[in-house]
């Protein structure tokens, strides 16, 4: 009979139509701003800089190597390096960035600057949330805005810190051990100059920057 | 019968006029008479686009629109704001008095066919004695109008849209009539008023409804399928596919001109709804006797959301047709019901009334309605398409010749870039 199909698909709609209004699972719509997806953990976005213990400026892993800087495709990275020094996250004296910028509107999320990051400094984020009335300055992020904590960053990617945490852990103990090392040594040649030896650890790292 | 509730409107306006000097009386009456129909049916147009918008989203398990004010209710202001807020574009090839005129002429013809709805008990604008045939010549103004559009813009597709447009409201004008003469016939006056009193008539509690007879049912299912393909709603939207020719006849048109073709497409939907449930659904008599102390007005308007609601359904549902599908069900399916319809109609008259009559006149109807369907997907045989700029011929009985010239090149495609 002609009309068999028709009638076939109008029950379809109709079910959809009052499915809809009994069952919850029939919506598959999320309401954005009041309800969210749960995150994934790839997620990833826009860039972060990682800093350790309380405070984003003494924490901070980044020694304004520049690296990031140079490999970053649209070129959204500007680096200023300080004239002073600061311990580094393993507790070498390392100069910080005086300058770091970040414009989100020209960044194309590409992780280049983490993967070439041989500090484990710079991550991503997986912050959405970035809508600005101010499209000039209100995208453009200084280094207070971009720093997060380890924390937060154990947070969003959990299995991804961990690895870092371990590494840096290990590269602590290192440094610490060496440095103990020849303290001890120097201290056991002779007892007069103590403090020389620590001196000259952070030196080829600076040059391999240069 | 006279409720004061049900006659609020009448009793309003003839306090109304009671005041105003008797020469200016005819010209306050007409203004009167005219100004609730102008803010109704556009109030009703809006009130449409978001139900529409909100059906056909749960239709497709979704929300639809919910973010402006409560439940989305202040979506059609919003639309409003920005139809008239937006940049009005004329090609520069184009008509520009014909480009201006041809949205004010499409919501102008749609709001004409209202003068002989009867929207409820002495609610008629105009009792004219040919009140049918006047809203069917002035529904065909909005064919008119569809070709100045689709001329004057200068555009291809728009002129394909238009052309579609014209020869598919044309196709359909004939069932839409058609199916209309048989209540003519029963009722034996083209006056609006007339067929709508004589339907509020009940026996038991029952009303003589011109569906609830067997050449009233088919009636009124060509009556809404040709009033579908008339005010070019889906599954009869070929005229402004989105998907084949964007928006065809308007696709030049943009703000508020746009939004003219919009509400005038609205309006002749509600036109033709309002004539099927004068028709066929007994205007605004109340459907079971006791209901009439509902005023007669709700009625119509009840009946005309569930017509609406009938359409968005069909629009969730169905695939658009193609243009030789439409044609075909057009002349070889529709156009023979409804000429079928109308002899039923002169068996049902000729035939003393009881339960032979109602017997007769369905066999009268099941049978053709069989045998016209079995046939026609019968004698339907899907054809090899061809493309008529191609030199060599698609088909399975020249794959010879098909295979040295598909598979020629492809075989010898290294060769060429060796020299």
């Amino acid at each position: 009979m002609i009309g068999n199909g028709i009638l076939r698909g109008l029950t379809e709609t109709a079910r959809n139509f009052f499915g809809s209004y009994t069952k919850k699972e029939r919506l598959t719509t999320i309401q954005y701003p009041e309800e969210r997806l749960p995150q994934i953990e790839a997620t990833r976005d826009f860039p972060f800089l990682v800093y350790d213990g309380p405070d984003w400026h003494e924490g901070m892993r980044c020694v304004a190597c520049q690296i990031c800087e140079k490999e970053c495709p649209p070129k959204c990275i500007v680096i200023e390096k300080s004239k002073d020094k600061k311990p580094d996250a393993v507790g070498k004296p390392q100069f910080y960035p005086a300058i770091f910028n970040i414009d989100i509107s020209v960044c194309m999320s590409c992780q280049i600057c983490v993967e070439v990051c041989p500090f484990d400094a710079i991550k991503m984020d997986v912050e959405y949330d970035l809508p600005t009335d101010d499209r000039f300055t209100g995208l453009l992020f200084d280094k207070q805005r971009l720093s997060k904590s380890n924390t937060y960053y154990n947070q969003i990617h959990p299995t991804e810190a961990a690895a870092v945490d371990t590494a840096l852990a290990e590269e602590r103990a290192k440094a610490e051990a060496k440095a103990k090392a020849a303290a001890e040594a120097a201290a056991a040649k002779s007892a007069a100059p103590p403090q020389a030896a620590a001196q000259p650890a952070p030196q080829p790292i600076s040059g391999e920057t240069k | 019968m006279t409720l004061p509730l049900d006659q609020l409107f009448v009793l309003t306006k003839q306090h109304l006029l009671a005041h105003i000097p008797t020469p200016a009386q005819p010209i306050a009456s007409a203004i009167l008479s005219v100004t609730p129909i102008l803010i109704a049916f556009p109030l009703l147009f809006a009130i449409t686009t978001l139900l529409e918008r909100k059906g056909l989203g749960r239709i497709q398990n979704r929300y639809g629109p919910n973010r402006t004010g409560p439940l989305g209710l202040w979506q059609p202001i919003a639309d409003g704001i920005k139809s008239l807020t937006k940049e009005d574009i004329v090609p520069h090839t184009a008509d520009h008095a014909v480009h201006l005129l041809a949205p004010i002429l499409i919501a102008a013809a749609s709001f004409l066919g209202y003068a002989v709805l009867p929207i409820g008990r002495n609610m008629t604008l105009l009792n004219l004695n040919a009140g049918v045939l006047y809203f069917f010549a002035v529904g065909s103004l909005v064919e008119l109008a569809v070709f100045m559009a689709g001329w004057s813009s200068r555009s291809k597709y728009s002129l394909l849209g238009a052309m579609r447009a014209i020869a598919q409201m044309i196709s359909y004008e004939v069932p839409l009539v058609l199916a209309s003469v048989s209540v003519i016939m029963q009722s034996g006056s083209l006056s609006t008023v007339s067929i709508v009193e004589q339907q509020a008539t009940y026996t038991g509690i029952f009303p003589h409804w011109n569906i609830f007879t067997p050449w009233g049912i088919l009636g009124f299912a060509l009556f809404m399928v040709a009033a579908c393909a008339e005010s070019n709603r889906s599954p009869f939207d070929l005229p402004e596919g989105e998907s084949e020719i964007i928006a065809g006849y308007y696709i030049e048109y943009s703000g508020f001109k746009f939004a003219l073709f919009f509400l005038g497409e609205y309006l002749g939907m509600f036109a033709t709804s309002g004539m099927a449930i004068t028709l066929f659904l007994g205007g605004w008599s109340a459907p079971l006797s006791f209901l009439t102390f509902i005023p007669s007005y709700l009625w119509f308007f009840l009946k005309l959301l569930v017509l609406i609601a009938g359409f968005i359904w069909v629009r969730g549902t169905l695939p658009r047709l193609r243009m030789d599908q439409l044609m075909s069900l057009a002349w070889q399916f529709i156009l023979p019901l409804a000429i079928l319809n109308i002899f039923v109609v002169g068996v049902w008259r000729f035939l003393p009334s009881g339960i032979l009559r109602w017997l007769i006149c369905t066999i009268l109807i099941i049978i053709p309605f069989t045998f016209l369907s079995r046939t026609l997907k019968k004698i339907k045989k899907f054809q090899t398409r061809t493309y008529a700029f191609v030199e060599y011929p698609i088909t399975s009985t020249a794959s010879p010749l098909c295979n040295t010239v598909l598979t020629a090149p492809i075989a010898n495609s290294p060769e060429p870039q060796q020299p």
